[in-house]
């Protein structure tokens, strides 16, 4: 037998037990290799998408904004180059101590200093931190000549919003300012290409075309080691900059615009009655834009809020006036459409009349003795008014002045914040004020005060339509490819006016299947009879240019120039017997009780192309106030038509 | 019948060569050869300091293996006691006035190295314990007092390492002593009541952990808890891992390890690097090798007729089986993270220098593979 050195029972058990062993020692190996399995065959795709995860990221940059233009091709927003000082906090070893060095060579007030702290705090620390927006070429050097010892700082050359023509534009394009938590969740583009200290537009042009002008990110994708620190950098992709859009506005006489107004409260707006092209458009008083860009301070901030003329109103959109006198051309069309008077028609004005108990006066004490429509349109003769519109109803004069562009927003959506006027009729006031429509309101509707509302620009587009011989047009302030060009419209306008004139033969004239017929072609003509027109505007054109018209005073005898047009002064306050006897000079008036200035115009008066309406707040009358700045407007206007039209034509031939 | 002469204490030089166990030694050449180039790609590619010394060491160690192959397996059998008190004495030095780091205290100075007793301890448990069973009787085996000692001879070192603390190697190394135990014939019962012990008083055993230990036990139940703090070396190995897919990413290539994405990458989670890097088909080729390893291990065992050889190289084959498996399931995430390096493969001296003292004592084994002890 073998020698061992142990029993064979002891042998015995050692192999049994080995055998069970080794066995176990197979199915563990087993089960890790199906571990294995699983993690690398079964899930590979999950963990390698997390290993991905964590060693890409992706860096965006900030999109260049795309630019305004105005209608000559220069900028109106534009963007410079700024230098900033960015720090990416997780890059630097001792974030206090940096802070606290940059905050004493940039002279950070404590303010600006908690709020940099306050945001450091809710950022991830791989995001840029914006220490300064916009640093002065001295501070910029400062921290270039310290740099050595500032590390994780970092002084770049950025751009950022400008606004080359200051307060001129403020109220057309808005402005841009830091994105807040509300740009964010109310639009996606937004919140899909923020990054630190991104600038979206918060009102005007800016905000309404904020996803084409916000452009598109750059994007640096890099791979980072476990502390965030970048490694390689794997991809680099140019960001799109936003679309550049040009505007119909003349800079220049949008700087005339402000300059007439000079700091007063009220409006100019300026349109092409053919194209319906806004020329200018301005609000006043202003403010300049680029105050906003990096933060104002509380002082200056509150000196623009406070300020009683309100620059932050847009008037032109959001103003809403009672159009006073201005609305007679509208009144005086109606009437002869529906056939309520003839041009023959006379009334005899006394300087006030009696009618269900009230006395309605006209702004001439003395009054006015017999006129007819013309010479009521000319000295703004409100006896006669009063007797037309009575004779005309509420209603009636409600559908031509809508049809006229008033009580409905003139720019669409281009304007988010546009109000829509009101024009008055008698279901409008019984469904909204609950009471039947008086009388005497129509009195008043009839010389443009009481319920009646409009807009600066409403104004504008009225008497563009009116100054086109009576045809729709579509005002827009944006130029783009593919647009009506001005040869277009005015063969649609000839051609809608001859058919309407064969259908007017064949069909009877006041049949509703004439007018659908009508309006559903472009450019479509809004009278029934152009004599109308054609006599409305000549009244205008006395009202101007011939001797006790209410403008006469701002004439222009060069004919090159000529326009024509009609005063307004709007009533703010009721007046009382008692004023009515003292007669005060609007100086003698406080602010707040004094006049509108109104007036509206259209010229050159031979071959007009262009619309103004103006308002001067509490200017006192309209033809002592508003009418003087058409005046100086049609000048200027005209001397430049011819660039304008010299861009307008190569631009077409562009397309 | 059998050739008297081949009974022999003494053979020859050439018949030792001849007799080494080239299966195991190119095995663990190989082994050796793959944790260079794996510490190399730790180094990010670079022959840095892990990468010089772990080649360094290696050498070291292998050339002192293949020498101390050459003494007799009664020389380890004559040493295993001593070699056990030595170590043992080392533990306590190493309590006393051990090198602290990291909060843990496991390193002494023996002036011209720094080794780790507890490493030592995983094969002087297995030693000590062949030794004590090689010449009980199988009756005695399950008696009490024999039981006593044993115990006593197991937990003395178990002990000494948890207070240092280190659980890693304490399990470790009761689980080397346990497979002895089992292999020595103890009665299954007392297995099983141990067991049942062991689950009951769980909730005491963990009320006495400190608090790190316990928060690894509940990462690895959930490592999703706190995926940057506890749970964020298991997730990122699994990551690692998981997007290795197929083939791996290619040498040098791992981002989860290159990226410093892994924690502890040349020492307990030097798998996962290798996984990420060789992927599903070089983890199995490295599991291959050292199922060939133990399995190898355990077959020198099968065929050693000394039962003090056999019982060690059965030992020692499970307890290499329990390093790699333990060290994989738990970069795996199959196990809570406790500290045990992967055998040669793993960063780490005194590891390195137990496990081919180990080697060293199987070929020794093999080599005398007829040889009785008295």
């Amino acid at each position: 037998m073998l020698r061992q050195d142990f029993s064979g029972q002891k042998l015995q058990v050692i192999n049994r037990r080995m055998f069970i062993i080794g066995v176990a020692k197979i199915v563990i190996f087993l089960g890790i290799i199906t571990r294995l399995f699983s993690l690398q065959i079964t899930e590979n795709k999950k963990y390698l998408t997390l290993s991905d995860k964590n060693r890409l990221r992706e860096w965006r940059l900030p999109p260049v904004r795309g630019e305004f233009l105005d209608y000559y091709g220069n900028i109106i927003a534009g963007n410079i180059r700024v230098y900033q000082l960015h720090v990416i906090p997780e890059q630097v070893e001792n974030f206090k101590y940096l802070i606290l060095r940059l905050k004493k060579i940039l002279n950070l007030s404590d303010k600006v200093f908690s709020k940099i702290l306050k945001k450091k705090d809710i950022q991830k620390p791989w995001e840029t931190l914006i220490i300064s927006e916009n640093l002065t070429w001295e501070q910029f050097s400062e921290i270039n000549y310290y740099l050595h010892d500032l590390v994780g700082v970092k002084p770049v050359l950025s751009v950022s919003r400008d606004y080359p023509f200051k307060e001129n534009y403020t109220h057309v394009l808005g402005y841009v300012s830091q994105a807040n938590e509300s740009d964010l969740l109310n639009n996606e583009i937004i919140k899909n290409r923020y990054v630190s200290g991104l600038k979206v537009g918060k009102i005007g042009l800016e905000k309404t075309f904020e996803n084409v002008l916000i452009g598109t990110n750059g994007i640096q994708r890099y791979e980072v080691n476990a502390y965030g620190k970048r490694i390689n950098q794997i991809e680099y992709k140019d960001g799109v900059k936003g679309k550049t859009i040009k505007l119909t506005i003349d800079s220049e006489v949008q700087k005339l615009c402000n300059e007439l107004l000079n700091e007063r409260a009220g409006s100019i707006s300026i349109m092409d009655i053919y194209t319906g092209e806004i020329v200018a458009m301005h609000s006043s008083p202003s403010f300049d834009p680029n105050l906003l860009l990096f933060g104002i301070s509380q002082d200056d901030w509150q000196l623009i809020r406070n300020n009683p003329l309100k620059p932050l109103t847009n008037k032109t959109l959001t103003g809403l006036y009672s159009p006073g006198s201005t609305i007679k051309p509208i009144v005086a069309l109606s009437a002869l459409e529906n056939n309520v008077i003839s041009t023959n028609f006379k009334v005899n004005c006394k300087g006030k009349m009696e009618m269900y108990g009230q006395t309605y006066h006209c702004w001439k004490k003395k009054g006015h003795g017999v006129v007819d429509l013309k010479n009521a349109i000319k000295q703004s003769c409100d006896t006669y008014f009063y007797e037309i519109s009575r004779k005309l109803g509420v209603d009636r004069l409600n559908k031509t002045a809508l049809k006229f562009g008033l009580g409905e927003k003139v720019l669409k959506e281009v304007f988010e914040n546009e109000k829509k006027g009101l024009v008055p009729n008698t279901k409008w006031k019984k469904d909204n004020l609950g009471v039947e429509w008086v009388l005497g309101e129509t009195l008043i509707t009839g010389i443009g005060q009481g319920y009646i509302q409009t807009t600066p620009l409403q104004l504008c587009l009225m008497t563009a339509q009116l100054a086109n011989g009576g045809y729709k047009i579509y005002p827009r302030i944006i130029v783009e490819d593919n647009q009506d060009t001005f040869e277009n419209i005015k063969n649609k306008m000839d051609q809608n006016a001859k058919s309407a004139l064969e259908i007017n033969k064949e069909l009877k004239e006041t049949s509703e299947q004439f007018f659908n017929f009508i309006n559903k072609k472009k450019h479509h003509t809004l009278y029934r009879n152009p004599e109308n027109i054609k006599f409305v505007l000549e009244a205008m054109f006395s009202s101007t240019n011939e001797v006790r018209g209410t403008s006469y005073s701002s004439r222009i005898k060069n004919p090159k120039y000529q326009f024509a047009g009609k005063t307004g002064t709007a009533q703010v306050k009721k007046i009382t017997k008692r004023a009515r006897e003292l007669d005060l000079k609007t100086i003698d008036i406080p602010y707040e009780d004094r006049d509108h200035a109104l007036y509206i115009a259209f010229g050159p008066y031979k071959k007009p192309r262009y619309s103004v309406s103006i308002i001067v707040e509490h200017g006192g009358s309209g033809s002592s106030t508003a009418a003087p700045i058409a005046k100086k407007l049609f000048k200027l206007l005209i001397d430049r038509h011819e660039a304008r039209e010299k861009i307008r034509t190569q631009g077409s031939l562009k397309i | 019948m059998y050739n008297q002469n081949s009974l022999d204490d003494n053979l020859s030089i050439v018949q030792k060569i001849k007799n080494f166990d080239y299966v195991l030694l190119i095995s663990i050449l190989f082994l050796g050869l793959i944790s260079g180039f794996t510490m190399y790609s730790t180094d990010g590619g670079e022959l840095l300091f892990h990468t010089r010394s772990h080649i360094f060491k290696f050498s070291i160690f292998f050339s002192m293996m293949i020498f101390l192959s050459f003494f007799n397996i009664k020389f380890w059998h004559f040493f295993g006691y001593i070699f056990y008190l030595i170590i043992l004495l080392f533990l306590i030095w190493a309590s006393l006035y051990g090198i602290k780091t990291s909060g843990s205290q496991r390193w002494i100075n023996l002036y011209f190295i720094n080794i780790q007793p507890s490493e030592l301890m995983k094969i002087a448990i297995i030693l000590c314990l062949s030794k004590y069973y090689h010449r009980l009787q199988i009756e005695r085996v399950s008696s009490f007092k024999d039981i006593l000692t044993t115990l006593v001879i197991l937990i003395l070192p178990i002990i000494l390492v948890l207070n240092q603390p280190d659980l890693g190697t304490a399990i470790l190394i009761a689980s080397s002593g346990l497979v002895v135990l089992w292999l020595a014939g103890l009665n299954i019962k007392y297995f099983f009541y141990s067991f049942l012990i062991l689950i009951i008083s769980m909730p005491f055993v963990i009320a006495f952990l400190e608090p790190y230990q316990k928060l690894r036990i509940l990462t690895f139940l959930n490592p999703g808890r706190d995926p940057l703090g506890a749970g964020y070396q298991i997730i990122q190995s699994k990551i690692a891992v998981g997007s290795g897919g197929l083939t791996g990413k290619g040498f040098l290539k791992g981002t989860q390890s290159y990226l410093e994405f892994l924690p502890e990458k040349h020492t307990d989670f030097i798998f996962t690097l290798f996984s990420e890097e060789h992927g599903f088909v070089g983890s199995i080729f490295l599991l291959l090798i050292y199922g060939v390893i133990v399995f190898r291990v355990l077959w020198i065992g099968t065929i050693s007729r000394s039962y003090f050889a056999k019982l060690f190289c059965y030992g020692y084959g499970s307890a290499i089986f329990f390093y790699v498996s333990i060290n994989m399931s738990m970069v795996l995430g199959l196990l809570p993270i406790v500290g045990s390096p992967l055998p040669i493969m793993s960063y780490g001296g005194s590891s390195m220098l137990a496990t081919m003292i180990g080697f060293a004592i199987v070929m020794s084994a093999k080599i005398n593979h007829k040889q009785l002890i008295a």
